[in-house]
């Protein structure tokens, strides 16, 4: 058994991969982050992220999969889950050493759990691209504070731009601490520095005055347009799982 | 705007509005252009009511006030109720602010009649021609056409809107003339006819002119009430598999019936919402659209309701068992669709992953088989089998015994699909 570690990203995993190959290495186990020497007879070995390699095993996987695949093991890497970049390996792996394209092959394992965890990301990217609530702001422009369970950020990019093509907006990611805002023309990545009273999911001293009044009509149509007579939590609940009600003017 | 007028008004017309439960907002193709507000196409949920339905849309009526006396409805002429209108600008200031803070696809416009079908029409499709020609909106809007409205203005209708829809409102003319006297099934057969029409030939306009502006990208749905008459299964399915059969419906809509009025010709006002049913009608109604049955497989003569304990996919399999056990490995994606306990969504990977090896009962669980109730009508690659030579009946008890203590705590919850 071989510990290997990397930086998290990306290419850091394509470059592993060709490590891997490179030592003709049979049993691996990969980590984040920093590599410390504890048990003396463990191989060990610290990926340095490289470039070149990196673009070789992702042309040579360009061979092997259909550019959608090759998406999916991206979005899959982008869901940052520790125990998971083994599957990743393994998919890479089961990928080059079979002669057809296997990203169909469900009974694999590890495309299963591939495809499970494309999932999760798909599922929270739709539930940010429902539940992101702008407020407006001062300046004219729309604020949205979310907190997702994954990294899902850069997936909202292109649907929030064609969608509010006419007016600013930033959305932030106030766990990871990094936002994503439209000036008119085109999105970046941005961060922002809070002061303490400020916290991020409340800029209120910024709000224009209508905001209020539109988030209360807001609250008052939610409300209105529910049947009593057909009440049902436990599916209410599964739809809006609690962890997001804080962002929903509707449910605080 | 006074906001304290415009909260009451939505209050009492967003009360009025919701019994009509079409929320859909997918399955048009519309745009972003010219960087305006909005596009529509994909049909997100913003929120959940808490009776667990979909919040997608803005839905209002334009006003509660209405000429007519519809026994089922809580606008009815009769009912003394409090009455508010909006104004035209009011309905897109409202749609335009939620739209923009990501509260809405976009709105759902209906309203009660006054004065006449035509003068109702046009007010709706005045408000769509606004959103779309003074604010660039591009988001979802679908319009209830008022029966009896002039061929000119469900035209016109059609090129602001996404979707259109008459509500037949109660499965049968029989049943609409008992509870809704002025109205009359004709008037919302001519513009559901008008507009299948229209909707055809802008398909073809488009094949020949890019350009050619859409006509109701989305198509046109209905709604009908049920448990408020006395239909079966049987007569609300085979009228919504004529309604999508000939007039290229896109979706029919069931409403369970919610008592909010006395009338001796209604279900008494203590009458329970019959939810079950309703699911199980849109589950008959799925099997319909996505799963290839035809409507005579699902109800006929001597079945014409829907069992209330189980599905009508497992209805049907547990009276066809001549039909079963099919090898997963090896029978087409259409009978994969008919067994118990596989969606659309593991069929299609069970086709796929069959090409790579044969798959057993461990991989049919990982990819979503719910095998407590599929094991009974398949075989794979085990030797593991349902051997008994088990009638339907049996494997009903079985099923139902299994998910028993589910069943009786869900029965007014599940309101899932397979
Ligand atoms: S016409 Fe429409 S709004 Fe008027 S009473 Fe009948 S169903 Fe209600």
């Amino acid at each position: 058994m071989t510990r290997l570690f990397y930086d998290g990203t990306f290419e850091g995993l394509l470059t592993t991969v060709f490590e891997i190959y490179e030592h003709r290495l049979a049993h691996t186990k990969l980590e984040k982050g920093e590599c410390y020497t504890s048990a003396m007879f463990e191989d060990k070995i610290k990926v340095i992220t490289d470039e070149t390699r990196a673009a070789r095993v992702l042309k040579g996987l360009q061979q092997k999969l259909s550019p959608d695949g090759i998406q999916r093991l991206y979005i899959a890497h982008m869901a940052e889950l520790d125990k998971e970049d083994d599957t990743l390996i393994g998919f890479i792996r089961y990928a080059f050493d079979s002669l057809m394209n296997i990203e169909e092959d469900f009974g694999n394992k590890y495309v299963l759990r591939v495809s499970e965890i494309v999932g999760f990301m798909r599922r929270e990217k739709h539930r940010m691209e429902a539940f992101v609530r702008f407020q407006k702001l001062k300046d004219g422009s729309f604020y949205a504070a979310i907190k997702p369970d994954f990294n899902v950020l850069p997936l909202l990019n292109r649907h929030f731009k064609s969608r509010y093509a006419d007016q600013k907006w930033i959305i932030y990611d106030i766990k990871r601490s990094y936002g994503l805002y439209y000036d008119l023309h085109d999105t970046q990545f941005i961060s922002m520095e809070f002061s303490s009273i400020n916290k991020p999911d409340k800029v209120i001293a910024a709000y224009t005055e209508d905001e209020g009044v539109y988030q209360n009509l807001w609250k008052n149509y939610f409300n209105s347009t529910n049947i009593p007579a057909r009440k049902n939590t436990k599916l209410h609940v599964r739809h809006i799982p609690k962890r997001y009600w804080k962002h929903l003017p509707e449910k605080i | 705007m006074n906001a304290d007028k415009v909260t009451e008004k939505l209050n009492i017309l967003a009360d009025a509005a919701k019994y009509d439960v079409s929320c859909a907002s997918s399955g048009s193709k519309r745009q972003n252009h010219n960087k305006g507000l909005g596009n529509a196409s994909n049909g997100i949920c913003h929120s959940y009511t808490e009776d667990g339905r979909c919040v997608s849309l803005l839905k209002i009526l334009l006003t509660n006030h209405c000429i007519f006396d519809c026994a089922y409805c809580v606008s009815r002429k009769s009912n003394d109720i409090k009455r508010a209108a909006f104004t035209v600008q009011e309905v897109v200031d409202l749609t335009i602010n939620f739209y923009r803070r990501n509260y809405i696809e976009g709105l759902f416009l209906s309203s009660g009649i006054f004065k006449n079908a035509d003068y109702t029409m046009e007010r709706l499709v005045l408000i769509a021609k606004k959103l779309r020609t003074e604010h660039n909106f591009n988001g979802y809007i679908h319009l209830k056409s008022i029966p009896g409205a002039s061929d000119e203005l469900m035209r016109e209708a059609g090129l602001y809107a996404d979707r259109l829809s008459v509500n037949l409102e109660m499965p049968t003319e029989e049943g609409l003339k008992l509870l809704a006297p002025d109205k009359n099934r004709q008037d919302m057969i001519d513009p559901m006819n008008f507009l299948k029409k229209e909707i055809i030939q802008n398909t073809e306009e488009k094949k020949l002119f890019k350009k050619a502006p859409m006509f109701a990208p989305a198509g046109q749905s209905t709604q009908v009430i049920i448990g408020a008459t006395q239909e079966d299964d049987q007569q609300i399915l085979y009228m919504a598999n004529h309604f999508y059969r000939n007039y290229n419906l896109k979706r029919v809509y069931y409403s369970g019936y919610v008592p909010v009025l006395s009338d001796s010709r209604l279900p008494a006002l203590n009458t329970t919402v019959p939810m079950v049913r309703e699911n199980r009608l849109y589950q008959a109604d799925w099997l319909m659209r996505f799963y290839g049955f035809k409507v005579n497989e699902i109800v006929d003569s001597r079945q014409p309701l829907l069992d209330l304990d189980i599905d009508p996919k497992l209805s049907w399999a547990i009276r066809n068992m001549q039909a079963f056990p099919i090898d997963i490995n090896k029978a087409d994606l259409q009978m994969i669709l008919r067994v118990p306990g596989i969606g659309v969504e593991s069929a299609n990977k069970i086709v796929k992953a069959r090409n790579f090896a044969k798959l057993g009962w461990d991989q049919l669980k990982k990819i979503g088989v719910a095998i407590n109730r599929a094991r009974y009508f398949i075989t794979c690659k085990s030797t593991d089998f349902e051997r008994r030579d088990l009638t339907g009946t049996k494997i009903k008890q079985f099923i139902l015994a299994e998910s028993h203590s589910k069943y009786l705590k869900n029965t007014q919850t599940q309101l899932s699909m397979f």
